[in-house]
């Protein structure tokens, strides 16, 4: 290569990714030999066990990172996403049909020893067409057609991926809102969204009544900060509010206990009052052009709606074993034998770890198999056992370095592609690290999904690989040329 | 917004995140202490002790269970290299296979034993492994365990005394609080009856284990570990050496011997025949297949379970209810024909001369007059009609004891059968029978059914001449204590003068001398004053059963006896013998000179051949 500006490997590559991924690899081997040694395996490389067999997917996976760097031309990304698309959406489908059944969900394919998961895959062809059509020149996310394509790209595999029962990798998805809020979404969706989990929470954990009070604080709130003004109104308001918080203590007061009245459940008098004093506001801020009162009052109904609708989505939509998880989870159920096991257990051995851990290899509680699923989903106990507070640490810091390195790089980019792809890379990490480890500390539902790049598995290693390098390729590509 | 500010606003959301997860993993890892304590419980090794087993003593004070050491051997298969496996064997006293079989098993499940020690034999005799022990050194990851197994000084019988097992998982769900898998329990017998006395209270000892599940050391200094307590030891009230003498007189013979003190209701002698041998108790798991698959059933305990027809000893029953009824008085006397004639039925007798008071009716045994005598207690016009009278009597029979189980300690006593009018009724339509259908029941055959405890508790009664005690086999000793009712008398609906009436006739048909018509002169004994009356059931399985019963001396009585033989004719021939012997070796404390022939022949009898098996 004669390019002058070819500035070559040493400084294109960022090899602080590089080096962030290499780490990653090697801490995940050497923890699933820790979590599994004392089955038998004779060494880290017993291709009988999975420590073996990781070493081989890893082996295996830095070939695949070397191809993508250096064999395959970067333009490939650009030309490939949306027959690889649909090919992969292709897959999504078929393997509801012709997969194998794992623990409930038939999301795996399976050919004579090696079994894959399409949904792996499925986040890069995703991120690959998301990068695609949000790059082109005339789109504006904030315009409903290109906002209403962006979301039918996520949706399509997400609903097919909740129709194989793989509830956590559909989860994954929900990451891509902050790749849309990079390019220009309104930071309201992401407290809408932030709203609606807490709202659904609250309902299934105190009562109606309470959540609709937080609803309608959040709204006053928030109009309040948008107007910037205390007007008479806020003062109303404020004052309306006020007597709503004493609703119950009022309905004590004034009815005989056993009445007809005193029995009847407050939050839906709340619901009805508000319900009439929304279409008020509604009214008002269409008639006075305040389009930020008019969509929160909308917001406010909407609100409404989900917590109405919440538990009868808790007790109709959500499959058995995922209501019960989200039970324990919220303390609404106590069963430290049953669902809440693997938790307890995974919190036991992570908080048995202390400061400094047990060291490597002498873990108790992940090698007798206290902790289920140890090599894979929650191989994230083996680090908290033996490696202590230190090591979690270390391996969180890791992760943060890695993807604020991917946010980093993808600002610097300058063509949109690789910018919107990197936060594609960086949102799907995110929700990965996230689920995981808010899983195995008690902080998340029980979702099975691995933690990138540490988990036991090759279908994982090799999505995650292959969706890393693809972004260093493409930041490679930028520094090479501009 | 501008699109710089957002990615920042995403760093710190990411940031934001990243400090929750931390925050979250230090409260569990360094603030809370929960989680560690959790984690040693999950680390803790409970090792547990078992305590040894209470002892078995007989009345006099000698041991009938007891404990010794045997030696299981556990293995730790990640610890086994190469060994001899010949050796071993050998040194064990197993075969070379069995542990070729174990180990390809232990190898097949590696992954789920894991560091795990497995038994590999249980129940090695101290002798073996002394000789394994010597060698140990070249079997890495063998190891030996003590622990105590029962050990059987006297031959008690089985039946008797019951077995010790490891208790299986429909024990285990019976008893969800008390036991653990791999515990051993008290099955039949003494061992069932008094299993919370004997069993004692586990302990345990608290080790910690890392990773590789070695044991490190003692969870806080053994501060929390428990000792195992000891069972309590029991005092029975079995005679051993009479019990001996029983079991050897019963031996190749199919039936049941009982001996009762009939002042406390102490159970000497019980035996069941064929029982398990107290040999293949100790390691009872080994031979159960072989006991369980015996035609001849040694684990039905004949002598609490087997509803037997207690043939003409029951006519003292029934004598004894004329009596108290009035419709019988001593001096009556009915003729005997070779039986009791009804239409053209007869129920048959044997040949002797006519007619015959009560006193020699029971003397010998007259089956023709125990026909009238029944006939006259069911006709009796003081009931409206036989239904009232049937029941009456029904009532009468129970108060002695009959018709349901008596209360022993003796687990799974059965209650034997004695028919009410209802019966007949329903066997019959209302009105549909009279004295003549069941006139069988006059000499204790037909819908009667008795177990040998039962018939000998009712010769205990006639020895205490009307009442009982309920027959048990544990007496009270320190720390162990029995049941208040069998301190009590109970006493049947029948007075003691009428009992008096009857003791004279049982008294002559063991005394009266051969000839003289008595039906037990074979079980006389000179000075000992043996009362007894012999019974002769028919059995549908074959020649008839023999029975006998008997007390002695014939004041103040020290011991009642019943003597059960299936398929051996007449009362005479084996029961009264059997019986009268052991009478003897209790009073006398042997046999004499004149009677060692008639013991040679009762030890040798061999009646197996004349039993038909169960199938």
């Amino acid at each position: 290569m004669t390019n002058f500006s070819d500035r070559g490997m040493r400084k294109s590559i960022d090899w602080r990714l590089v080096i962030c991924y290499l780490l990653l690899i090697f801490i995940g081997w050497l923890n699933i030999y820790a979590s599994i040694h004392s089955a038998g395996p004779n060494t880290i490389f017993d291709f009988n066990y999975r420590c073996g067999k990781q070493f081989v997917w890893i082996l295996t996976a830095i070939g695949l990172a070397a191809l993508i760097l250096f064999v395959i031309s970067p333009r490939l990304w650009e030309t490939i996403p949306i027959p690889s698309y649909i090919f992969v959406i292709g897959l999504l489908v078929a393997v509801i049909f012709l997969g194998q059944e794992v623990k409930g969900s038939k999301s795996w394919f399976e050919f004579g020893p090696v079994k894959f998961q399409p949904a792996e895959i499925s986040k890069i062809t995703t991120s690959l067409v998301l990068a695609l059509i949000m790059s082109q020149a005339n789109f504006r996310i904030t315009r409903f057609k290109d906002f209403i394509l962006a979301a039918f790209v996520i949706l399509l595999p997400m609903a097919v991926i909740l129709a194989e029962s793989e509830t956590g990798s559909a989860l994954v998805y929900v990451g891509f809102i902050f790749v849309l809020y990079r390019e220009g979404l309104s930071g309201w969706w992401l407290v809408a969204i932030g709203m609606a989990v807490l709202l659904f929470i609250l309902t299934l954990t105190t009562s109606v009544y309470l959540s609709i009070m937080v609803l309608l604080g959040v709204v006053l709130f928030c109009n309040w900060l948008n107007s910037g003004r205390l007007g008479k109104g806020a003062f109303l308001e404020f004052g309306i509010f006020l007597v709503l918080c004493f609703l119950p203590w009022l309905q004590k007061l004034i009815f005989k206990p056993g009445s007809a009245m005193a029995e009847l459940d407050m939050g839906y008098v709340l619901i009805g009052i508000i319900v009439v004093e929304a279409a008020i506001y509604l009214i008002k801020g269409y008639k006075s052009k305040n389009r930020f009162m008019s969509i929160s009052s909308l917001a406010a109904l909407a609100g409404i709606i989900l917590v109405i609708s919440s538990s009868f989505i808790f007790t109709n939509v959500l499959q058995d074993h995922q209501r019960q998880r989200i039970e324990v989870l919220l303390g609404m159920k106590d069963d430290p034998a049953g669902v809440g096991y693997n938790v307890n257990q995974s919190m036991i051995a992570i908080g048995s770890g202390g400061l400094f851990g047990k060291g490597f290899l002498n873990g108790t509680q992940t090698t007798f198999g206290f902790v289920p699923e140890q090599s894979t989903d929650f191989i994230f106990c083996t680090i908290g056992e033996e490696w202590g507070f230190l090591g979690c640490l270390a391996v969180i810091l890791l992760y943060v370095s890695l993807i604020y390195r991917i946010i980093r790089d993808a600002e610097q980019c300058r063509a949109a592609f690789s910018r919107i792809y990197g936060y594609c890379v960086a949102s799907c990490i995110f929700m990965h690290l996230f689920i995981n480890i808010g899983m195995t500390i008690g902080i998340m539902p029980v979702i099975g999904i691995p933690l990138p790049l540490l988990s036991y598995g090759g279908s994982s290693l090799w999505a995650f690989t292959i969706m890393i390098f693809i972004f260093i390729a493409l930041y490679r590509q930028e520094r090479k040329y501009y | 917004m501008t699109t710089e500010g957002k990615a920042t606003k995403l760093i710190i959301g990411l940031a934001v995140v990243a400090a929750i997860i931390i925050g979250k993993i230090f409260y569990i890892q360094i603030i809370n202490n929960e989680y560690k304590i959790n984690a040693s419980n999950n680390s803790m090794v409970y090792d547990i002790v078992y305590p040894t087993r209470g002892i078995i003593y007989d009345r006099n004070g000698k041991i009938i269970v007891g404990n010794r050491v045997a030696y299981d051997i556990l293995v730790t298969p990640s610890e086994v290299g190469q060994f001899d496996t010949v050796l071993l064997a050998n040194s064990l006293n197993v075969s070379v296979q069995s542990i070729k079989d174990k180990m390809a098993e232990y190898e097949k499940n590696k992954r789920r034993i894991g560091y795990q020690s497995m038994v590999m034999f249980k129940q090695i005799p101290p002798e073996n492994y002394m000789k394994f022990a010597e060698l140990s050194y070249s079997f890495p990851g063998f190891r030996g365990v003590a622990r105590s197994i029962r050990d059987y000084p006297v031959n008690a019988g089985g039946n008797l005394l019951g077995y010790v097992s490891e208790v299986d998982q429909n024990f285990l769900q019976k008893h969800p609080d008390e036991y653990r898998p791999g515990d051993y329990a008290g099955k039949t017998g003494i061992e069932a009856a008094r299993e919370e006395d004997l069993r004692g209270v586990k302990g345990y000892h608290i080790y910690l284990r890392n990773s590789k599940n070695q044991i490190e050391q003692r969870y806080q200094n053994g501060e929390f570990d428990k000792e195992a307590i000891p069972g309590h030891d029991i005092m029975t009230t079995i005679d051993a050496d009479l019990q001996q003498y029983g079991q050897e007189l019963m031996k190749d013979k199919v039936g049941s011997l009982v001996a009762i003190e009939p002042s406390t209701g102490e159970i000497l002698t019980l035996v069941s025949s064929p029982g398990i041998d107290v040999d293949m108790l100790a390691d009872i798991s080994h031979h159960y297949d072989e006991i369980i698959k015996d035609p001849h059933r040694p684990m039905f305990n004949r002598a609490v379970q087997a509803p037997y027809p207690p043939g003409s000893v029951f006519k003292l029953v029934n004598g004894l209810i004329g009596l108290q009824e009035g419709t019988l008085k001593p001096d009556y006397t009915y003729p005997c024909n070779h039986g009791y004639h009804f239409g053209s039925h007869k129920l048959g007798c044997h040949g002797h001369r006519s007619p015959l008071n009560l006193e020699e009716a029971i003397m010998m045994s007259c089956n023709g007059y125990f026909c009238y005598v029944l006939k006259n207690i069911l006709e009796n016009k003081e009931y409206k009609n036989i239904d009232a009278a049937f029941d009456k009597w029904n009532e009468y029979v129970h108060s002695m004891g009959f018709g349901q189980p008596l209360g022993s300690d003796f687990p799974s006593e059965l209650g034997g059968n004695i028919p009410t009018s209802k019966y007949y009724n329903k066997l019959y339509g209302k009105g549909g029978w009279k004295f003549t259908t069941i006139i069988s029941l006059s000499i204790g055959q037909g819908e009667i059914g008795a177990t040998p405890l039962q018939i000998a508790n009712m010769c205990a009664t006639v020895a205490n001449r009307g009442w009982y005690m309920i027959p048990h086999i544990v007496k009270a000793s320190e720390g162990v204590e029995i049941d208040h009712k069998y301190y009590e008398k109970h006493y049947t609906m029948v007075d003691s003068k009428n009992y008096e009436i009857v003791v004279p006739g049982m008294w002559r048909a063991v005394n009266s001398g051969f000839g003289s018509g008595g039906t037990a002169s074979i079980a006389a004994v000179p000075g000992l004053d043996i009362c007894g009356k012999t019974g002769t059931a028919q059995n549908p399985r074959g020649a008839d059963n023999s029975c006998f019963i008997c007390f002695a001396p014939k004041d103040n009585p020290k011991i009642a006896v019943m003597a059960y033989v299936e398929n051996a004719g007449f009362g005479a021939t084996w029961a009264a013998p059997i019986a009268s012997l052991l009478v003897e070796k209790y009073l006398a404390g042997e046999i004499s000179e004149s009677r060692k022939p008639l013991e040679e022949r009762m030890l040798q009898g061999d009646l197996m051949n004349r039993v038909k098996a169960y199938k």
